[in-house]
């Protein structure tokens, strides 16, 4: 097993969060697992991004250029990486900031609403948890439990009374691909 | 203890710590900077020091100060910091101080980029400044070896009174992996390593201390040299430092260190897949170069590939190690280019499988 | 029959390497009575700088550390970080200080650092020939100015000593000279004023000595002298610049 995944939006979104949860997660549940940040010059011009890659067996590298899997908040992370995506890989599209169809016909593509699901949950933060637990139902990747723990881990201890609100995000994340 | 999840970077910054470092000046560049801004609460956390200095020359000359007063010290950069931090560390060797040096190496010469590269390979392993010196340099391939090597970095500075350098990358630095941070005792070396008689704490109760490079009488700096070079003998009897995989019964051995070493592990794993003979050794000490180890290699494997993030450096020390007697071939990517599998794995076919296609590598 | 000159018991018993009418003796001197008078030969630590002074540690009996050209005061920084309750100093020629360490000494007084700073202005580099320094006089023959300094060419004399008080993490700076006896005492008293703001835990303090240099300034030991009051001392005036 082994899973390549680019979280990518522009600055704020959580996007860095988003790939630390599923990695603290992975590395709970006996995964090999990397974590690579964008930096430096990167970070400029609006869009960020974080690698996760997550094996059985030791990850060669962190940098990863063909994803399984990506998810994308904004619209220039998914004019940025859909063309990247490896064959028959999961694209996982924030619908209500991307305005177009994914061009290729040979990925699976998940569309969900998560900021205006998050802005009716009372947060508009949480949009990036909401697709985080959509990709893990849709990968089966690692445990809800593990994803739950993986949080406070994560989001700093002055920041904890969020934990509920995150933890429900990644639910229902999860249920609206269950749902499908 | 639980693993947590930790970047390179700031896994050296702990692991400083519980090797007993209370002392670091460093000036940002990426990517290190995650090294600097650890650095900055927690060697105040830890009742040590923490300088924002004003250059990369200043940040070096601090560390020297510090490690002459007999603190284990630290300083950090990236390629062209660590170019101008050659003054001090030059000093620093024929001075007999112990620092740790690391440099998370970016695409170079200039200013570069700021993606991964190990292109300062000869600066690290021939000295880097000017005169007769060397630096220990250990390369580590994941964010848990750097926390290991980087205790063990401070032990050995301290035993042969020379800095040592980590050398990683943009990537080693960047990236998060599971790290376990307990102190670990590296055959006990920590104990030996507190007894500084050289330092300088006021000369009470005994002569004064004089720290020093400048030897003008006659013949007296030729003794420095000489008792330099017999600690560096020492060093290269004693320090090497690798690991092989499949090298028993490779017909071709790939040789890479540092991240590159990760991307070659798993390019190997696929081929023996495919049931090629190959294998890998990988020198976590850079300098000393585990010399005799690879050598010993000749014997057996036919041929030898070299894979590095640069245009070819540790292949100088791959051949002066083979001396000739098996092809070397190499792959490698300048320029802040990384190595893929794929290119990896079809280097090895066309070595093994000579007459599938015509290329030359080298 | 009383004593009334003896050598100071930090300062070793050895013939000094220092060309005739140099001010580094003298200075070498002063720094040595002061610590004796201050009980501190055992606390003290010195760095050396790259210049004529650099084996000022054959002369000084207490621990003492080189560093490279202009670095001098990181070292001494270094030092008194790791060892805060001993006295650490820094001795400095013009071309260590106000050239190739320019950004060490402002940054060092800037972060109003705890050491003290000896810095030997003679205008000239003595150990390379004699070559212009940032503090050579506008007109002085050097070296490397052979019709004299050319302030279109080569720029102004430095005021390092000034340009230093500006920041508030200087506490104390003092220019005085070695060129007649009433100076070098005052020289002494400005020293053991320095050396005691450090030991108070005030901050960052520093002495500028105007020193002769006969050898490169091309007079004799006595004419040295004379030109430090006649000339020198118009562009780098005496006294307390700041005390704060």
């Amino acid at each position: 097993m082994k899973e390549e995944i680019i979280f990518a939006g522009f600055g704020g979104q959580g996007i860095m969060v988003m790939g630390k949860v599923l990695a603290w997660a992975a590395m709970k549940e006996g995964l090999k697992v990397t974590w690579m940040p964008s930096y430096g010059a990167e970070v400029r011009g609006g869009t960020a991004h974080s690698m996760v890659v997550i094996s059985d067996e030791m990850v060669p590298s962190p940098v990863v250029t063909s994803p399984t899997a990506c998810v994308v908040m904004n619209r220039p992370s998914m004019d940025r990486y859909e063309d990247s995506l490896a064959p028959s890989g999961t694209l996982i599209v924030n619908e209500t900031l991307i305005d177009r169809q994914p061009s290729r016909g040979d990925i699976d593509v998940l569309r969900i609403p998560v900021t205006k699901m998050a802005t009716d949950m009372g947060n508009t933060r949480i949009a990036n948890m909401i697709a985080l637990g959509a990709l893990n139902a849709k990968l089966k990747l690692v445990s809800m439990r593990a994803l739950v723990d993986a949080l406070k881990d994560v989001i700093p201890p002055d920041k904890h009374s969020l934990l509920p609100m995150n933890e429900q995000a990644l639910k229902e994340g999860a249920r609206l691909v269950a749902r499908q | 203890m639980a693993k947590i999840l930790m970047c390179g970077n700031e896994v050296i910054g702990e692991a400083a710590v519980h090797a007993g470092c209370t002392f670091y000046a460093g000036y940002p560049i990426t990517p290190q900077n995650e090294l600097t801004h650890y650095m900055s609460f927690r060697m105040q956390e830890a009742g040590g020091t923490f300088i924002q200095a004003e250059s990369e020359l200043a940040a070096i000359n601090l560390v020297l100060g510090a490690s002459a007063a007999g603190a284990r010290a630290m300083t950090s950069s990236s390629s062209p910091g660590i170019s101008l931090k050659q003054e001090g560390i030059s000093y620093m060797a024929a001075c007999q101080l112990p620092a740790v040096i690391v440099n998370m190496m970016r695409g170079g010469p200039g200013l570069g980029n700021i993606a991964p590269s190990q292109a300062d390979y000869f600066q690290a392993t021939r000295g880097g400044g000017h005169g007769d010196y060397r630096t220990m340099v250990l390369a580590p391939s994941t964010v848990e070896e750097a926390w290991n090597l980087t205790q063990l970095a401070f032990d050995l500075a301290d035993e042969y009174r020379n800095p040592v350098m980590i050398l990683g990358d943009g990537i080693l630095g960047q990236m998060m992996e599971p790290v376990e941070v307990v102190r670990r005792h590296l055959n006990g070396r920590n104990a030996v390593s507190s007894h500084k008689p050289w330092a300088l704490t006021g000369c009470k109760g005994r002569k004064p201390n004089v720290v020093r490079s400048l030897f003008l009488g006659e013949g007296e700096l030729e003794e420095l040299n000489r008792i330099m070079q017999m600690k560096y003998n020492k060093i290269k009897s004693k320090e090497p430092r690798f690991e092989s995989l499949y090298t028993e019964d490779s017909d071709l051995v790939v040789v890479a260190y540092g991240t590159t070493s990760r991307i070659v592990r798993s390019a190997i794993s696929k081929a023996r897949h495919e049931h090629l003979h190959v294998g890998m050794f990988r020198p976590v000490t850079l300098w000393p170069f585990p010399e005799a180890q690879l050598q010993k290699l000749a014997r057996k494997s036919k041929a030898f590939l070299v894979v590095e993030m640069s245009a070819g450096q540790m292949l100088d020390d791959v051949k002066l190690s083979i001396l000739g007697q098996r092809p070397i071939h190499f792959h490698g990517r300048a320029g802040g280019g990384v190595p893929t599998e794929e290119a990896i794995i079809e280097a090895i076919k066309d070595i093994l499988k000579p007459k599938s296609r015509k290329r030359v590598y080298a | 029959m009383k004593k009334v000159f003896e050598r100071p018991a930090s300062l070793r018993a050895v013939p000094t390497h220092y060309c005739s009418g140099c001010g580094h003796s003298i200075v070498h001197r002063l720094v040595c009575e002061v610590i004796d008078e201050l009980g501190i030969r055992e606390d003290v630590i010195a760095v050396c700088p790259v210049g004529c002074a650099v084996i000022a540690y054959e002369y000084w009996d207490f621990d003492c550390s080189e560093a490279p050209h202009g670095r001098t005061p990181c070292v001494a920084t270094g030092i008194k970080r790791v060892h805060p309750d001993k006295v650490v100093f820094s001795y400095q020629g013009d071309g260590d200080l106000a050239a190739i360490g320019t950004a060490e000494i402002i940054h060092t007084a800037n972060r109003g650092e705890n050491i003290t700073v000896f810095f030997i202005n003679n205008g000239v580099y003595g150990m390379t020939n004699g070559q212009m320094a940032p503090t050579t006089l506008i007109g002085q023959k050097t070296s490397t100015s052979i019709h004299g300094r050319d302030i279109t060419r080569d720029g102004y004399p430095m005021k390092m000593s000034e340009l230093l008080s500006q920041l508030p993490g200087a506490k104390y700076i003092e220019r005085v000279s070695v060129d007649n006896p009433a100076n070098v005492l005052k020289t002494r008293a400005a020293i053991k004023k320095a050396l005691k703001c450090q030991m108070e835990g005030k901050g960052f303090s520093l002495v500028e000595i105007l020193s002769p240099c006969p050898t490169y300034w091309g007079l004799s030991p006595k004419d040295a002298c004379r030109r430090i009051e006649d000339e020198m001392s118009k562009a780098f005036p005496l006294g307390v610049i700041k005390d704060a």
